[in-house]
């Protein structure tokens, strides 16, 4: 198969879904974020019996919680969001979670609160800004990794360049998917999805190396002058290994949501779709980059707009 | 090559079975010499540590209200928070400084939040109090009875630890205001030369009870005594001022777990493991056949390891830790495929079985140590960003990761390859075709370079 052949329709497929997303992301509300994000406190409640949602809502609407971010979860389960919970005061009053749960009673039975969760906003503010950081740190050694791991190959810093730009391909695609999806079935982005976004530029990068192991290895073993053969040779004496791993570990993730996922359930749906994105990119994007960047001497951003148009 | 072979056999099965040992007796403690290593924790499977989220509990950070609060400041608000969780009876209650003005605790099994909130916020009550020996004879004053003096601790300006200038013995130096250098010189002044003495208190519970030698009318006194080590009197000083100076913290984070919920998740993770293995195993033994029998067997070995590593460090098991085990086990199946694939590749080429192995190990290995080597970077930059804020599922989940990918590089590379080298010298490897993959994808990549290099040709 000739993949190098057909790097230009690769290229328009990823402009097409990061158009998708950019666009998802740009409509308000742009993605669901988890109280890590924003601030706030989660009750996850149980109930007894099934509750009517709107009755729900409106008896946190008395106590003062009209905002309440009121969501099913399972039969009698119930994640309510609202603003941070304030404690009882110095006074000794009643806290205003304790409120909550003898007002709830009260009206639906018994009730268990099985969770309690609150983030002030200023931590929420100061977590996303390392997400960001992390982000990026990862990205920059990874890329003086790669950089050094192949410094015998000419160009050995276009390795890590384009080893990194398909990385971050996948994290924008990932995002993408995670603004629509918290659109439609409500998946939030929080803690867990950051580190879900890390484990997939590792991911992505993991494979991304082995395909680029197998270029160096051609290169040296002189398998074709030509730059394209040899990328193409390389793409296909991998892919085999691409497909099966990119299998077992889809296999485990699903295992995984399978079984519920709970708390955890967003980092597996970022992996999910990381994965496979991560191994589409190594394939069609990490190393056409290289070509695109020898061929024609520029740099791959350009290459990519290009082929938007 | 067999000899050596069937030695690193006998180590790989025993480090197994020392492995196994360790895991299944949940609690141990090897002592060499003075050095104690003890490990295990009685509640959780095979001794393993759980995490709140996996057994149940309150988590709590706190922040500094006062940003440019000093270290030993935060010390005092972490011993105050120390003694009143063990006075409130929490078992295995841990209290970390994170970072320069945030304290993060956790409290296995406790319920309520708001009870733990409002005990941990509470304002420190210092007090000095006059000591009455009911038997001026008994060194002890085992037999006393404490007057209020109304010294408190808002009477005391500093409390810091040091040594004595002439007899360089820890000592833990006081100063008082006008008003506390007024009674505590009376006091002192009353007590001196008796068997009386000050006994100082911090939330109801005694810290030292020294007897005055003479009366100290200054306001600056110190307390030394036989017993005093550097770190008793660094103790007592953080305590004193904890208890002189409040410091003021706000709760930024709390999160309260249901022990059920913790359970079910337990078990839930369990499960999945099981079912993720299984399904991996059964994938590697058809698709590779022989290699991938030996693939599932070290990567068996690899998943005991991993449980070893995780008790001996040890790691508090999270859910998202458990996650991050659970996905390097697909990490780890990767070497394995890399050098099936190598072999394979190999075996084309017409080398013999034990040379097509070992070629194909020494053409994957950059391929896996490069590509090991760039998650366990994104798994320290993880620790990082999850450290920063308290998030033990983030940490959780990079260490676990971190360790997973480490232990699997040495299964594929010692424990596979020594596996399938001695399979390979058994008569089995006369089937060289159950040490290659079934057909499909594999044989059209071939047929795709051959043609490839054709049309370079013509």
């Amino acid at each position: 198969m000739d993949f190098v052949g057909k790097r230009k329709w690769f290229f328009i497929f990823s402009a097409i879904l990061i158009l998708v997303g950019v666009v998802s992301m740009s409509i308000s509300p742009r993605f669901k974020v988890g109280i890590e994000f924003e601030g706030g406190s989660a009750l996850s409640l149980t109930f007894a019996q099934a509750v009517d949602e709107d009755r729900l809502r409106s008896a946190m609407s008395d106590l003062g919680h009209g905002q309440a971010v009121v969501q099913r979860v399972g039969d009698t389960g119930v994640l309510i969001r609202t603003t941070t919970l304030e404690g009882p005061g110095n006074d000794g009053g009643v806290s205003e979670r304790d409120a909550i749960e003898e007002r709830l009673t009260e009206e639906f039975g018994t009730i268990e609160i099985s969770e309690l969760s609150a983030v002030s906003e200023a931590v929420a503010k100061e977590t996303i800004r390392n997400a960001g950081i992390a982000v990026g740190v990862a990205a920059l050694f990874i890329m003086i990794y790669i950089s050094f791991a192949f410094r015998l190959m000419a160009n050995s810093m276009r390795l890590g360049v384009a080893a990194i730009v398909a990385a971050l391909h996948d994290v924008i695609i990932t995002l993408g998917a995670f603004s629509i999806l918290g659109k439609v079935v409500d998946l939030e982005v929080n803690a867990m999805f950051i580190t879900g976004i890390l484990t997939v530029v590792g991911y992505s990068v993991h494979d991304t190396i082995v395909v680029f192991d197998r270029i160096r290895e051609n290169t040296a073993r002189r398998v074709s002058r030509d730059m394209s053969t040899t990328i193409n040779i390389s793409i296909m004496e991998t892919i085999g290994r691409s497909l099966t791993t990119s299998l077992t570990t889809l296999t485990v993730i699903v295992a995984l949501l399978l079984m519920g996922g709970g708390t955890i359930e967003s980092l597996l749906y970022t992996l999910l779709i990381g994965v496979i994105v991560g191994t589409y990119s190594s394939i069609a994007i990490a190393s056409q980059l290289l070509l695109v960047w020898e061929e024609r001497g520029m740099n791959p951003f350009r290459r990519r707009e290009e082929a938007e148009a | 090559m067999f000899k050596k072979d069937l030695r690193r056999l006998v180590f790989i099965i025993a480090l197994v079975s020392v492995a196994v040992v360790a895991l299944l007796v949940d609690t141990f403690d090897v002592g060499i010499g003075s050095v104690s290593f003890e490990r295990g924790d009685e509640d959780g499977p095979l001794g393993l540590e759980l995490g709140l989220d996996l057994q149940g509990g309150v988590q709590l950070i706190y922040e500094a209200e006062d940003e440019n609060v000093t270290k030993s400041q935060m010390e005092g608000v972490k011993d105050k928070i120390e003694r009143r969780t063990n006075a409130f009876g929490v078992t295995e209650p841990s209290i970390q400084l994170l970072g320069s003005n945030r304290i993060l605790i956790q409290l296995p099994g406790v319920e309520d939040v708001e009870e733990a909130k409002r005990l941990i916020g509470q304002t420190a009550q210092l007090e000095f109090k006059e000591r009455i020996c009911a038997d001026q004879g008994d060194p002890q004053c085992t037999n006393f009875q404490d007057q209020d003096i109304g010294l408190t601790g808002a009477l005391l300006t500093r409390a810091y630890a040091s040594t004595h200038h002439a007899t360089g013995q820890p000592i833990v130096n006081l100063e008082f205001n006008g008003e506390g250098a007024r009674i505590f010189g009376e006091t002192t002044n009353r007590i001196a030369g008796t068997n009386n003495r000050t006994a100082i208190f911090l939330d109801g519970e005694e810290i030292v009870a020294p007897v005055a030698n003479q009366a100290i009318l200054g306001g600056q006194a110190f307390i030394q005594g036989p017993d005093f080590t550097f770190d008793r009197v660094r103790t007592i000083s953080i305590q004193l001022e904890g208890g002189r100076l409040d410091t003021p913290i706000v709760v930024i984070q709390e999160q309260n777990v249901d022990a059920t919920l913790g359970e079910d998740a337990l078990d839930k993770s369990l499960v999945a493991g099981l079912i993720g293995f299984g399904l991996v195993a059964m994938f590697m033994v058809l698709y590779y056949r022989i290699p991938g029998i030996t693939a599932v067997f070290s990567l068996a070995i690899y998943i005991v390891l991993v449980l070893l590593v995780v008790k001996l460090v040890p790691v508090t098991l999270t859910l998202a830790g458990i996650a991050g085990f659970i996905l390097s086990i697909g990490v780890a199946v990767d070497a394995n495929i890399l050098i099936s694939e190598r072999t394979k590749e190999e075996l084309r080429t017409g080398r013999a079985l034990l040379g097509a192995i070992e070629t194909g190990y020494s053409r994957a290995w950059p391929a896996i140590l490069n590509s090991n080597v760039a998650t366990m970077i994104t798994c320290v930059i993880l620790f990082w960003f999850g450290s920063r804020f308290g998030a033990s599922a983030v940490t959780g989940f990079s260490i676990t990761l971190f360790i997973g990918v480490a232990t699997s590089m040495f299964t594929a590379v010692v424990v596979s390859h020594t596996l399938l080298r001695l399979v390979a010298s058994t008569p089995l490897s006369r089937f060289t075709g159950m040490f290659t993959p079934v057909p499909g994808q594999v044989i059209t990549a071939g047929a795709g370079r051959r043609s490839q290099a054709q049309r370079e040709r013509n």
